[in-house]
């Protein structure tokens, strides 16, 4: 863990905002698919929550399992489980006692339920609009499936009070500091798998889907096929984010994963600028940063903040903040030429 | 648009003003005069008298002297001095408080309930000293309860008629068995009738007499004693030695046939409130789909805020109804619905109006961008909303006359404010088909939908026809919002609860045709109440979900799809 | 159906009862340049739509040599196949540069993963560079396309259907709001198409059909009127009576 800067440096971050950024870099890697699939192919999804949910349910239910009798009722099964009087474990959960299965799962699962909702949806040509609204619809149905009780996933209260990751306590700073260091180097792969999918033919594909989905079929491409792979990918990467985003906040539960904070997702994309990654990431950190100020400075201006950046950037900044600091970078640098020549020109 | 709202609106008035004629018509009845005696008889000292007067009173069978006794019971029923030194049975009310601290009791006359006023025409309010409550002896008292409900059967109000014959029925006393007898005679109203012979069958099932008993059973069976089930199994329920309190086999056979015949009626009577239901969450959620269908269908526009609109509707009918709380007399306090629900539409209206303006316009063609921007005008109008109101619900209270139901057989009930949703979610798809299909308006509308450049060259000034067509997508949530205050609560999230399931509703019907939304509404809240009660209403909504997408893969583009050749690329 | 490349018999189409074809059929053989002209309206389009999938017909079928029906596939597989489609109105993909544009349409696997993982080889760069010379566009290639004019976007399209190499080519107006010089030049173009593959053009401009046409078919309200050469039709009184003697063009 020398990875990291020493306490008296100015990049020394408290356990509190080591958590916190972590957090950050989790919602960062979900905005990069959010990125490639709407950003890129130009497909609107309102259900990436789900997705992340269910990469973050896959992992809360690991870290249940890992308290074992450590729980407030020193029970094998899970608290909720014993308050519920559920008296065995339910199948669905044994497999992920296994750390390797929950791991493979918590991309698994969001990847699987993508590639079948999508494999429905593209193939019957559901697009535009249609697609953003059946998503939608679809996370509402989640959502309410996840409060139920009777599903055993801790209903409106979700998971929560883990303990131990691997063996290792999650109250630990070390822990901390390693789930940190983890989670930057999964963005980082991340990025660099979206980077490579961008500039290969497919990335061009997926932007032709983007400007002209009808032409593309017309030479050779079958649409519904490169959209299932996109959505996929970024199903997955939603998961992932979601099992990154567990240890590190401590709590899933369905609030979480519902209607408004799927939507609200897509405003960081939006923010930072559809259509270029780096845009994604930083707009994910920037909205999540003032979220954080904002609620706990201001708690009811946020609705407000938010409110307007959808408007806001959708009126005034369709490319984002990301195209317009590039602007502003051209047009301060030719500004600058322009003095330097002038001043030649006097010399 | 005038002509729009007159049509929609011109029943309700009609409606309302009947309700204040037939107010206003209340006649005034003199006192029969062995009541009067009676009634001041109560107040004497002499306990026997008091008895008998309170007998007495009872015998009459007058529904007037109900509230006398009731006031006898619950402690309300005064003797009071007049000035002139006459002594008078009054009622008094609950308690005022006078500015200088003193509490008043308000005086009511004694038969008949209406407020006692003095020479000026103010009711008089005297401080509780001025009066003498009457009291009874405690023997007495045990005997009023069962008195009072027998009284209750001739109660002026059926509802009440209704409720005392089923508690009557309930107790099971023989001794109850004349009055209601008596009772039945007198009755006209159907439903208090079978409610009376229901009584009469329930206390005659445990009749000494067989034939009696079999008699009894059979009327059970006949008038669809919905609440006779249990009292009839009990009858031919087996112990553990095998026996059962009812012997007669001719008797135990009637019984049967009576339980299989009420069993039969309630499966018909859950099967048609089943389709009520249906059509009822139907017409809801046309009527919160039908403003969608417009924005969406004719313009292209992802109106996310229509929930949001939803809302401003019911505030509004919310402070229209503090306003005449506030500000009008109580006799015409529930007529503001009757403003609320053009009002919530105006208010709906404009606001739309203005979005377009400063929004919506910039966003034709972009229908992903229209969405996220309506989506941040809906938390901005959350947020304002739970910002002056409060975060929690405000309390809108659904008019009387739309409260209770209309009966169409025993068990089946259509509540009026469920009538009421239906037959205005039908006058607006009504109004809106004529407004679009059928107007000079519309005209404009659909030539805009259709070829924007090609209207304005033809002299259309496409901004206003795009502004007021928002517009009136709004006024319809607007509108949908006051019908809601009807059913549901009212807050800052009501929008929310009802935006997902009306896009869904949009979706399914295809973009731009009323009969597809209209196709829509019934299938989904059709399927949705065949579902309910085996699934329970989250997996109902979940089977929803899928089976709309399953839909979809047949017909991608809804029920009624738009063909041509331009529909994509 | 002998040696035929397209075999379209007895196609109807109907949209909300509008019928766009009506019990049509046609033939073409390989290597043939057959212009299709028509009034408005008499289902061109609808005819291209339905060879290339866009348009399921309610009735009839599709053959594409001999053996294919090609009723059953979708857009890509027919584009697949061998059969190229130039649009009415020039669709290209607006924010991709002219030389991405025909690099997507180049003839190579199309699926997902290779996608992926394919790199340009010398010898299609080569392609995409001779057909870019050819439309005449080698100096925009790196332009973003939603930059061009009309005129450049509609040689773009055409650039890319040649990239697909198919063996028959299905262009829609391609000289609408063309230049007499453009139109001239793009006549050129397609004759020498024509010599490697088989072509169906549609077209209202007759002096334009008469440049590049040897056998023209002319269709009305969704059926074949007539076919000959382009002599013929302008001499057949029923093709005057319906299309030339309204003085449309």
């Amino acid at each position: 863990m020398n990875l990291l800067p020493p306490s008296d440096s100015v990049f020394y971050l408290s356990n509190f905002n080591l958590n916190t950024a972590g957090k950050y870099m989790a919602y960062a890697i979900l905005a990069l698919g959010i990125d490639l699939l709407w950003g890129y192919t130009g497909i609107l999804s309102l259900g990436q929550g789900i997705f992340f949910g269910l990469g973050a349910y896959c992992m809360g239910m690991h870290l249940m399992l890992s308290i074992g009798g450590d729980g407030a009722y020193q029970s094998d099964l899970p608290d909720f489980m014993v308050w519920n009087q559920v008296k065995t474990l339910p199948l669905f959960w044994k497999p992920f006692s296994s750390f390797t299965f929950s791991m493979i799962a918590v991309v698994a699962v969001p990847a699987c339920v993508a590639l079948v909702f999508g494999f429905l949806t593209f193939r019957s040509r559901i697009k535009g609009v249609y697609f953003s609204i059946i998503t939608q619809a679809l996370a509402l149905t989640f959502w309410l499936l996840f409060n139920q009780n009777s599903l055993n996933l801790g209903g409106t209260n979700g998971l929560t009070d883990f303990k131990k990751i691997l063996g290792y306590p999650l109250g630990e700073i070390s822990t901390q500091r390693a789930l940190f260091v983890i989670t930057g180097i999964c963005l980082i792969l991340s990025f660099i798998l979206c980077r490579w999918i961008t500039n290969s033919c497919l990335g061009k594909v997926l932007i032709a889907i983007r400007d002209n989905e009808g032409r593309i079929r017309f030479s050779g491409y079958s649409a519904s096929r490169y959209k299932l792979f996109v959505f996929v990918i970024s199903a997955a990467l939603a998961g992932l984010a979601g099992a990154l985003y567990v240890p590190q906040v401590g709590i899933i539960t369905p609030g979480q994963i519902g209607v408004l904070p799927s939507i609200e997702m897509i405003v960081w994309v939006a923010v930072g600028g559809r259509g270029t990654l780096v845009g994604a990431l930083l707009g994910a950190i920037g909205v999540n940063w003032a979220r954080s100020f904002l609620t706990s400075n201001y708690p009811d201006l946020w609705l407000y903040f938010l409110g307007a950046l959808f408007i806001g950037v959708v009126l005034y900044f369709p490319k984002g903040m990301w195209e317009v600091s590039g602007k502003l970078k051209k047009v301060l640098r030719s500004r600058f030429k322009k003095k330097r020549l002038k001043e030649k020109q006097l010399v | 648009m005038n002509d729009f709202m007159l049509t929609l609106f011109l029943p309700l008035i009609v409606l309302a003003a009947g309700i204040l004629i037939s107010a206003l018509a209340f006649a005034e009845e003199p006192v029969p005069p062995s009541i009067a005696q009676s009634i001041l008889d109560l107040g004497d000292t002499n306990r026997e008298l008091q008895e008998e007067s309170v007998f007495a009173l009872e015998k009459s069978g007058d529904p007037d002297v109900l509230p006398v006794l009731e006031a006898l019971r619950g402690g309300n029923l005064n003797i009071w001095m007049e000035a002139d030194g006459k002594r008078r049975i009054v009622m008094s009310g609950d308690a005022v408080d006078l500015e200088d601290g003193t509490q008043v009791l308000p005086l009511f006359e004694a038969y008949g309930g209406k407020p006692i006023l003095d020479a000026q025409g103010k009711q008089i309010q005297v401080i509780e000293e001025n009066l003498e409550g009457i009291r009874l002896g405690r023997r007495m008292r045990i005997k009023l309860t069962p008195m009072l409900d027998r009284l209750r059967l001739f109660s002026r109000e059926a509802a009440i008629r209704e409720s005392a014959a089923t508690k009557v029925g309930l107790t099971g006393f023989a001794e109850a068995l004349p009055i209601l007898e008596q009772a039945l005679n007198k009755e006209k109203n159907p439903w208090v009738r079978s409610a009376l012979e229901e009584a009469l069958g329930l206390i005659q099932l445990s009749d000494e007499n067989p034939s009696i008993r079999k008699k009894a059973a059979e009327n059970l069976g006949r008038i669809h004693a919905l609440n006779a089930v249990a009292m009839l199994e009990e009858r031919i329920q087996a112990n553990d030695a095998g026996e059962s309190e009812e012997t007669d086999i001719a008797v135990k056979a009637a019984i049967t046939e009576a339980i299989q015949k009420i069993e039969a009626w309630s499966v018909w009577t859950r099967t048609v409130e089943t389709i009520f239901s249906g059509i009822s969450l139907s017409s809801i959620l046309l009527l919160v789909a039908l403003g969608l269908a417009i924005t969406f269908g004719l313009m292209g526009v992802i109106n996310m805020a229509h929930g949001e609109l939803m809302m401003l509707g019911a505030y509004a009918t919310y402070i229209i109804q503090e306003f005449f709380v506030a500000y009008m007399p109580s006799d015409v306090r529930d007529l503001y619905f009757i403003l609320a629900i053009p009002l919530a539409f105006g208010i709906a209206a404009l606001f739309g109006l203005l979005l377009e303006k400063f929004i919506i316009r910039k966003l034709y063609g972009r229908p992903l961008e229209t969405l996220l921007a309506t989506w941040g005008i809906s938390l901005v109008l959350q947020q304002g909303v739970r910002q002056i109101f409060g975060a929690a619900n405000v309390d809108v209270a659904s008019p009387a006359w739309l409260s209770g139901g209309l009966r169409v057989a025993n068990g089946i009930q259509f509540p009026y404010n469920r009538l009421f949703i239906i037959a205005l979610s039908i006058m607006s798809v009504l109004s809106v088909y004529l407004l679009v299909l059928r107007s000079p308006i519309g005209l404009k509308i659909r030539a805009v939908t259709q070829n924007r450049q090609m209207s304005a060259c033809m002299g259309i000034t496409t901004e206003r026809v795009d502004a007021w067509t928002f517009a009136l997508g709004a006024g319809l949530a607007g509108m949908a919002g006051a019908a809601l205050t009807l059913i549901g609560n009212v807050g800052p999230d009501l929008g929310q609860n009802y935006i997902v399931d009306s896009f869904l509703v949009v979706v399914t019907g295809g973009v731009g045709k009323i009969a597809g939304t209209v196709g829509a509404a019934f299938g989904i809240g059709g399927i949705n109440k065949i579902l309910e009660p085996g699934l329970g209403a989250i997996y109902a909504k979940v089977a929803i979900l899928l089976i709309v997408i399953l839909f979809l893969q047949k017909k991608p583009s809804g029920l009624f799809p738009a063909k041509g050749r331009n529909i994509d690329l | 159906m002998d040696g035929t490349i397209l075999y379209v018999e007895g196609v109807t189409v109907s949209f909300d009862g509008f019928k766009a074809l009506h019990d049509l059929n046609f033939v073409m053989e390989p290597g043939e340049l057959r212009v299709v002209i028509g009034p408005n309206g008499a289902g061109k389009t609808t005819l291209l739509d339905v060879i290339c999938g866009k348009v399921k017909p309610t009735l009839g079928r599709v053959v594409f040599e001999q053996y294919t029906d090609l009723l059953h596939l979708h857009e890509n597989d027919i584009s697949n196949l061998g059969i190229g489609r130039k649009f009415q109105a020039p669709t290209v993909y607006t924010s991709l540069t002219v030389f991405e544009n025909l690099e997507l349409s180049l003839n190579r696997k199309k699926g997902v993963f290779n996608a992926l993982f394919s790199r340009l080889s010398p010898m299609q760069r080569d392609n995409i560079s001779n057909t870019l010379e050819i439309t005449g566009l080698l100096e925009k290639k790196d332009e973003v396309a939603g930059l061009l004019s009309h005129g450049e976007k509609q040689w773009l399209e055409i650039g890319m259907v040649m990239m697909q190499e198919p063996k028959v080519m299905l262009v829609d107006e391609p000289v609408a709001g063309m230049t007499d010089h453009e139109t001239e030049k793009t006549g050129q173009l397609l004759q020498k198409i024509s010599k490697e593959r088989s072509v169906l053009v549609i077209e209202h401009d007759m002096s334009f059909v008469r440049q590049i046409a040897q056998k023209v078919t002319v269709l009305h309200e969704g059926t074949v009127l007539f076919e000959g050469t382009v002599d013929e039709v302008q001499n057949h009184p029923k093709v005057k009576e319906v299309y030339l003697g309204r003085g449309d063009h």
